[in-house]
């Protein structure tokens, strides 16, 4: 565990320490928050939109983001399309392989509940949070490029509210 | 000798500003290791064997030919964007520049190097 976790529990022994957690945090997470790299996880018509939001009319990278083609060098996964039961065990263990602290995106109909195979499919998984846990769901199928930014946005805010010591060691 | 001692300067900032990066990252980064995260990377597949495996170095010699194409794209880049102002002379130009490099294509060739043996 890095070192700055641990800060808060010395800093709160100084009087007026909490200063120094709070802007280590200010600015730790600010960092983290404008820096998302995301894995690059399209299966299906959700990544078409995905592409588009990565392409200069929407310049996902104005917040900071950048698709990563590994999952060792992403924050972040933006699981884009139908997860099938098969697909299930690879998207763990791309979860389970990305650097920590990890969050995900749940992206379209398909990856919140099933989407349109909800009644009929055998061999889709209804929802991903079945697998992993999800931090933002943007519903819509597929969600436009605006909603996607401002799953992303929320995810942002969702960081800068962290905590040092929210971080568990498993 | 002076000149050289700015190449120094720059070789210990170089030096010095990845070791402070990688200390930095050391202390904020959460340190969790597990079986399941330390696995290969396979695009999600389950790795057979490790990952220190040996290339056949047979591969060798389409490297070095894939090398002269390479170098060719290089070149052809900035002429195609400047094709418009370059006219004809640049045009035959290129059509040598390219044959040359297509003679030596032929010549690996007729030596056998492209059979995969």
């Amino acid at each position: 565990m890095g070192i700055i976790r641990k800060v808060p529990h010395y800093a709160e022994k100084i009087p007026g320490g909490g200063i120094i957690t709070t802007a280590l945090e200010t600015v730790l997470h600010q960092a983290q928050a404008k820096s998302l790299w995301y894995l690059l996880f399209g299966t299906a018509c959700c990544a078409i939109e995905l592409m588009c939001t990565g392409a200069s009319r929407y310049d996902f990278d104005r917040l900071g983001m950048i698709y990563r083609a590994t999952p060792r060098q992403s924050d972040l996964i933006i699981v884009a399309g139908t997860i099938t039961k098969k697909m299930a065990p690879r998207l763990r263990r791309l979860y389970d392989q990305m650097a920590e602290p990890r969050y995900v995106i749940a992206m379209g109909g398909c990856t919140i509940s099933g989407g349109p195979f909800y009644y009929d499919s055998y061999a889709v998984e209804k929802g991903i949070d079945h697998i992993i846990p999800v931090d933002i769901y943007i519903p819509g199928c597929p969600p436009r490029p605006e909603s996607l930014l401002e799953g992303c946005i929320h995810l942002q805010e969702k960081i800068k509210k962290q905590k040092l010591s929210d971080w568990q060691e498993k | 000798m002076t000149e050289y001692l700015a190449v120094l300067v720059f070789i210990i900032l170089g030096v010095g500003m990845v070791l402070v990066t990688f200390f930095l990252a050391r202390l904020i980064r959460p340190h969790n290791p597990y079986p399941k995260k330390t696995v290969n990377y396979e695009c999600a597949e389950l790795p057979i064997g490790t990952s220190w495996i040996q290339f056949n170095n047979r591969f060798y010699i389409f490297a070095l030919i894939f090398v002269v194409f390479d170098v060719e794209a290089v070149f052809l880049i900035p002429w195609a964007v400047a094709f418009g102002r370059l006219g004809l002379f640049a045009l035959v130009e290129m059509v040598i520049f390219i044959l040359i490099l297509f003679y030596g294509l032929f010549y690996a060739w007729r030596k056998g190097v492209l059979k995969w043996v």
